[in-house]
């Protein structure tokens, strides 16, 4: 049942990308050429997600705990450092290349559309390699103090 | 470059959808509903409970566009005005990016900005200065 609820709300995350234009790159980077074929579109898509899960989220922690969990998991961090600075930038870039973002090209996966299956491929790589990176150079970092 | 053409109705119809999703996840199960930390999870799980919840979400996600399907005939549009080239290195560097910033659109975006966390807010308003200085240097100044 918890799994079986879990898949529905990715559903309707997923039918949300799919009505939103999110998963066509041409409309997103559209969106960010505003010395071009500019189309607002996607400032629609941003204001009604937050439309809606402003006020959700105040409903939701005005609750003790999650309905199938003992407690919220939200990130540990309020840090504002280079490391989440120079990492978003670096996402914007990738996303101004291509046009599509993780959230936006997951669902349509199943669509089998070759441009989405390359990104996605090519997107799993960079983050496995940044987690190698990233671990190799906390475990440096700890052989370095050990010694 | 292709010209699109401009549609709030769905538009405001889909994020409102995507919202909605994120208030459920937290509500159900106390997670941030961002892609990169959901799929980071999926691809090295900690543990199989945290493995299959992760596992559902995404089954969930992938269904979206096949209701899609049923709805409406079609499977939702997806025009690509970029190469091939740009495709695969847009993919590993947003791959990268999302790692060290630890999150994306959805993550800081939506989950993040909706809580009013300055992070996310941070993070946002970086990414999207980012993606359109990309635009601008690839439509405008290379013509890629």
């Amino acid at each position: 049942m918890k799994l079986f609820l879990t898949y529905v709300v990715g559903l309707v995350f997923g039918l949300g990308i799919s009505i939103s234009g999110m998963a066509n790159p041409a409309k997103v980077l559209n969106f960010f050429d505003f010395a071009g074929t500019w189309d607002p579109s996607l400032a629609f898509v941003m204001g009604a997600a937050l439309l809606v899960a402003a006020p959700g989220y105040v409903l939701v922690f005005k609750r003790e705990k999650p309905v199938f969990a003992e407690n919220f998991k939200l990130p540990g961090t309020r840090l504002i450092d280079r490391k989440l600075v120079l990492g978003s930038f670096t996402f914007g870039i990738g996303w101004g290349l291509a046009g599509f973002c993780p959230g936006a090209a997951l669902p349509v996966i199943s669509t089998g559309n070759p441009s989405v299956l390359i990104f996605t491929a090519s997107m799993v790589a960079g983050l496995f390699l940044a987690r190698w990176v990233i671990a190799n150079t906390a475990r440096r970092r700890d052989l370095a103090q050990a010694n | 470059m292709i010209e699109t053409e401009f549609t709030p109705l769905a538009s405001t119809l889909g994020g409102a959808l995507i919202g909605l999703a994120s208030v459920l996840l937290m509500w159900l199960r106390g997670n941030v509903f961002g892609a990169t930390g959901i799929l980071a999870g999926f691809l090295q799980p900690s543990s199989s409970t945290d493995w299959s919840w992760r596992a559902a979400l995404l089954a969930g996600m992938l269904t979206g566009p096949l209701v899609y399907l049923s709805l409406t005939g079609g499977f939702p549009e997806i025009q690509v005005p970029v190469s091939t080239l740009s495709m695969i290195v847009g993919g590993l560097i947003v791959g990268v990016g999302v790692t060290y910033g630890s999150g994306c659109t959805s993550g800081h975006g939506v989950c993040g900005m909706a809580r009013f966390s300055p992070r996310s807010i941070v993070a946002t308003l970086t990414f999207m200065a980012g993606t359109a200085l990309m635009v601008f240097l690839t439509r405008h100044v290379i013509g890629l």
